[in-house]
């Protein structure tokens, strides 16, 4: 920001894990079911109910750390934070306060100025809330509030970043970076729409003359926004906002804010006197939890190769630079590429088909490479007709069309369609002489010495195969036809 | 009345060997109950049906399987109203949970089942276990059966008194900082708190979770080991519960000649009313007569131990209660908003106790107040802890009055909070220090009943049962109340 | 007093309790008494003390990630006060509250 503020940014990201049963109690971790159909007395937060750990969840937070670069720590505990909500069954979420299982991680962004550090601060674990469907179109103007705790008790980790984005392009590279890492370890959904991935966005600006501590500083919580692109528009706004009030001397108020998708704004959520005194204390239904060596080493045995190594690969494989960030950042595109490249090796031919072609008829069709709708082994062998000389370039990229359009094989299009270059000799070299035969000046011509003639009788072969021949061939089939028949 | 004057583990034996039936012995116990808990108050549901359906099909399921072996065959229990039962209502004694089904057995019920025990009814508490009287219920007064202008003790007095009137021979109480050796000593029976972890708290409605515990009331200490070890051992549902399968309270057998027994000053002091002080001091004698060795000690942190247990206990208990909000069970006041709906359910759902130790609890841990109260409490339990490990290199089990003085009047002490938590001066500390006690009763003063605790190094249950056993064995046999000839 | 009815008033905020105008007074003078009472833990000094928040020394106690049977939606809620399509109903939400 080129005036007399410095935006700092920080962001808590939560991530639904991908365990099979919920957090604390053997409940299903399942998504969009019949409302209060996978709860239990634990999750309801019934009389006498107690926990117990989910030993998976651990395994997958654990896993989540170490990518992050975090230290995992080997003494971590459980602690209850307090608040009363009707999706909160037990008026507390059993989260971790002060020793959380990771500390000090960090996410390198790639900015035009080059790469850059943003610290993690912490990552811990703990249970989600229930859901609310409100009665009535929105929170403000409800009669009341419908209550179903299916979600309640599903494990989540909590990412806490550092607050050291400064503007909301750099809060977007965060989180892309940070979803591409986990997407790897394949240990959530990673869906904003859905919830399985939540961004609280704390926005806060510095006088350049403040030169107190930043967690002085009066920060504004945007919560929950629901995509990437409206935590960027959020901060936006909220730099914005908070800018105008600064220059006409009001103070800014720490408070929690929503974002209204439509009007592109913040607006407050949460009056000052409700402010929260969660009166965290260690939680005594659960022993502490000690994870040693042997453990920790067990978790990255499990765990793939991450982003920035497979960058390095990919270069080293070939691909063009800016080529190998696209392919990364999405799990699924890169795992399609290597699919297609193990059967069609031609790393460059398949790079450039998935990132044009491919990805476009997929992204019309409202694909994505989870599911793209034709598969690796078909996108390969289309590639092998074009080395082949069965299709022209051209021609690959109808099959193509057809092949989303269908799901048929690249042969299967080929055939229905009659699209094939004609490589049979036979029928060419038919084609060849009756133009031969009918062309008996040009064919002096070339004889003569005229190299051009000969392109024109090519002309003429095309022409009668209707572009279906492969030049070489009639070339190469010309020149055999003409010597013969001297 | 056949049979009630027997204790369960004798009630066991004759329905094992069919000398009687599992149903006689539930239609004697809830005949006694229809005849006796008019004027004693200690059950607020009796399930007629149910026991005695219980009971047939026990019946015929040993009558057609012969090799069938229960420890509980036929005994009629009861069960204190803040462990949660499928088939009968479960409250508390709280109006919040006025009318509560829940979904599911407690641990120690479904483990009482499984050893053939017949629950008769839920019986009667302090609200959510706050109180050392039970007069704080939301729904009835429980009287001592051996004076009944007098409390039974809390807050397991409903279970303390259905044993000693002998409406059953076995009781599940809880206890978080005395309330079921209190009223094991008020009434005149055996009750026990066992080592923290020892029994699973699953099912438990918590009131101060790092404290609570699950225990036995019985007339014999027979009985109080069997009752233990069948609710005893490590639960999946509970974390804090411990595996104990090597510690297994069965064997009641123990050498008085190679005991030390400690006798910390902290709690022979002033203050002791000296009827208790006189009947205590025989049982010590007669201890001694038996070969113990009796040597004084000192507990110096005891002084602290009560403001310790409040700040911990109504921490723990603010955070636990917060789930009555109205939402998916029990009471609900309507209100036109949330927030109101909130606070109109739980200031008219809970009683005033109750809500004087959420407030209170709720101070401790609120900003800026959380290290001088609750951190500064649980610093202090560490020292109170420290005070016991030392005392245990030099004894083997440690004997205290459970109680300073003998069952108050009604009303005594409900006025004045403060003097109401003195009633578990002597009984918070183990507690704290997660030990297993013991209350004995020792005999009659003024006619009313006094206990000696005993208290031993964690999981060292069988220590005690051994010596109260001991000891028991020569105290002459007490005369049940409220009616003739109930003994051993 | 150790406790202002001002600071009673936010603790039964806190707690989602309402303490009438009248008790208020009653309620600050005995919640005061058991503040003084316990003010007795001043006398030690526990600088060096660690706390103890569990007695049981074990650690880690967790189960595998097996799914168990929930309850059904009948059952769960089957005491809730209000309960309308199997989801509990609430009044009307004022201020945004939660996390
Ligand atoms: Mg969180
Ligand atoms: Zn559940």
């Amino acid at each position: 920001m080129s005036d007399n503020y410095e935006v700092v940014i920080g962001l808590e990201v939560h991530v639904e894990l991908k365990t099979a049963s919920k957090l604390f109690c053997g409940c299903a971790n399942l998504f969009g079911q019949d409302p209060n159909t996978h709860t239990c007395p634990v999750c309801l937060g019934m009389p006498g109910a107690l926990p117990v750990l989910n030993r998976d969840a651990v395994a997958l937070a654990t896993r989540a750390a170490l990518a992050l670069s975090c230290t995992v720590h080997s003494f971590s505990k459980f602690d209850r934070k307090q608040y009363f909500y009707p999706d909160l069954p037990k008026a507390y979420q059993i989260s971790q306060y002060d020793q959380p299982l990771a500390t000090h991680g960090q996410v390198t962004i790639r900015t035009e100025a080059g790469p850059r550090a943003i610290g993690i601060e912490r990552i811990h674990l703990e249970e989600d809330a229930g859901k609310l469907n409100h009665i009535g179109q929105r929170l403000g103007d409800a009669t009341g509030s419908l209550v179903d705790l299916n979600r309640a008790g599903v494990p989540l980790i909590e990412i806490v970043s550092q607050p050291e984005m400064h503007s909301p392009e750099e809060a977007r590279l965060y989180l892309t970076e940070l979803r591409t890492v986990l997407s790897y370890l394949d240990i959530s959904d990673l869906r904003m729409e859905e919830g399985s991935m939540r961004c609280d966005a704390n926005v806060s600006l510095r006088p350049l003359s403040y030169t107190g501590s930043l967690a002085d500083l009066p920060r504004v919580e945007i919560k929950n926004v629901n995509s990437f692109r409206n935590v960027q528009r959020g901060i936006e706004h909220e730099i914005i906002r908070q800018r105008e009030l600064l220059e006409q001397g009001i103070r800014i108020v720490k408070e929690t804010r929503g974002f209204d998708d439509a009007a592109g704004t913040t607006y407050s959520q949460r009056s000052k006197e409700a402010a929260n005194d969660y009166r965290y204390f260690p939680e005594p239904d659960l022993p502490p939890l000690v994870l040693d060596a042997v453990w920790l080493e067990d978790q990255k045995n499990q765990m793939p190769s991450l982003p920035e190594e497979l960058r390095h690969q990919l270069a080293a494989e070939g691909v063009l630079p800016r080529d190998v960030d696209v392919l990364v950042q999405d799990r699924a595109l890169y795992g399609f590429w290597r699919q297609t490249v193990a059967i069609y090796p031609d790393v460059k031919l398949v790079t450039n088909w998935l990132l044009s072609d491919y990805s476009r008829h997929m992204n019309a069709k409202g694909l994505s490479f989870d599911n793209p709708g034709v598969s690796a082994p078909h996108l390969a062998e289309l590639l092998a007709l074009i080395e082949d000389g069965t299709l022209s370039g051209k021609m690959a990229k109808e099959v193509l069309e057809s092949m989303f359009a269908t799901g048929e094989s690249p042969q299967v299009v080929v055939k229905r369609l009659g699209l094939s270059q004609i490589t049979d000799h036979e029928a060419i070299r038919l084609i060849v002489s009756q133009i031969v035969e009918a062309n008996p000046a040009v064919v002096a011509d070339f004889l003569g010495g005229k190299e051009k003639a000969l392109a024109f009788l090519v002309g003429q072969v095309m022409k009668a195969t209707k572009g279906q021949a492969k030049p070489d061939l009639v070339n190469a089939l010309l020149r055999e036809v003409i010597a013969s028949h001297v | 009345m056949a049979g009630l004057d027997w204790d369960a583990v004798e009630m066991a034996r004759r329905v094992q060997s069919g000398e009687v039936s599992a149903l006689e012995l539930v239609d004697a116990s809830l005949e006694r109950i229809a005849a006796v808990d008019s004027n004693i108050g200690a059950f607020l549901y009796v399930d007629d049906v149910g026991a005695r359906q219980s009971a047939r099909r026990l019946d015929s399921e040993l009558t057609r399987d012969q090799k069938k072996s229960l420890p509980l065959a036929g005994v009629p229990v009861a069960i204190k109203d803040n462990l949660v039962t499928r088939q009968m209502p479960t409250t508390a004694a709280s109006k919040m949970l006025q009318g509560f089904m829940s979904p599911y057995d407690a641990t120690v019920v479904e483990r009482l089942l499984a050893a053939g025990a017949i629950p008769v009814g839920k019986v009667n508490l302090d609200e959510f276990a706050m109180g050392s009287s039970t007069e704080h219920s939301a729904y009835q007064v429980t009287r001592n059966p051996w004076d009944i202008s007098r409390v039974p003790g809390g807050s397991s007095g409903g279970s303390a008194a259905a044993v000693a009137a002998g409406m059953v021979p076995l009781a599940l109480g809880s206890d978080t900082g005395g309330s079921i050796r209190t009223p094991a000593s008020y009434c005149g029976v055996f009750g026990m708190k066992p080592t923290y972890g020892r029994v699973s708290r699953y099912g438990l409605i918590a009131f101060a979770s790092s404290l609570d515990q699950v225990g036995p009331f019985s007339r014999t200490v027979r009985d109080a080991a069997l009752l233990l070890h069948v609710i005893s051992g490590r639960d999946p549902h509970d974390a804090t519960s411990v595996d104990v399968s090597s510690t297994a309270p069965t064997v009641v057998v123990a050498d008085p000649t190679q005991m030390r027994i400690g006798l910390p000053e902290e709690y022979f002091g002033d203050g002791i009313d000296p009827n208790v002080r006189t009947q205590v001091d025989a049982a010590l004698e007669t201890l001694k007569g038996l070969g113990a060795t009796l040597v004084p000690i000192s507990l110096p942190h005891t002084r602290y131990a009560i403001a310790t247990y409040y700040l911990i206990a109504n921490a723990e208990a603010s955070s636990n209660l917060s789930r009555y909000d109205g939402v998916r069970y029990g009471f609900r006041e309507t209100a036109p908003d949330l927030i109101q709906m909130y606070s109109r359910t739980r200031s008219q759902g809970f009683g005033d106790e109750v809500q004087r130790r959420i407030l209170l609890g709720t101070h401790a841990l609120s900003a800026g107040y959380y290290d001088a109260y609750y951190l500064k409490a649980q610093k202090v339990r560490t020292l109170i802890r420290r005070d016991f490990d030392q005392a245990f290199e030099s004894v083997d089990l440690i004997v205290t009055p459970t109680v300073p003085d003998l069952p108050f009047k009604f009303g005594e002490r409900a006025l004045d909070p403060l003097q109401m938590y003195l009633t578990d001066i002597f009984t918070v500390t183990t507690n704290l220090a997660g030990l297993p006690g013991l209350s004995q009763p020792i005999g009659l003063a003024d006619g009313l009943p006094v206990g000696l605790q005993w208290i031993a190094p964690a999981l060292e249950e069988e220590r005690i049962l051994g010596m109260a056993s001991a000891l028991e064995a020569v105290l002459p046999v007490p005369s049940w109340p409220m009616q003739g000839g109930l003994s051993r | 007093m150790l406790l202002s009815k001002e600071e009673v008033l936010h603790v039964a905020n806190l707690a989602r309790l309402s303490v009438e105008p009248s008790e208020l007074e009653e309620m600050a003078g005995t919640l005061s008494r058991v503040l003084e009472y316990i003010d007795l833990l001043n006398e030690l000094d526990t600088e060096s003390v660690s706390p103890t928040s569990q007695v049981v020394e074990q650690h880690t106690v967790w189960r595998s990630d097996v799914i168990q049977d929930s309850l059904s939606a009948e059952l769960a809620t089957q005491n809730g006060p209000q309960v309308v399509s199997a989801m509990f109903v609430v009044p009307k939400i004022l201020d945004g509250g939660g996390q």
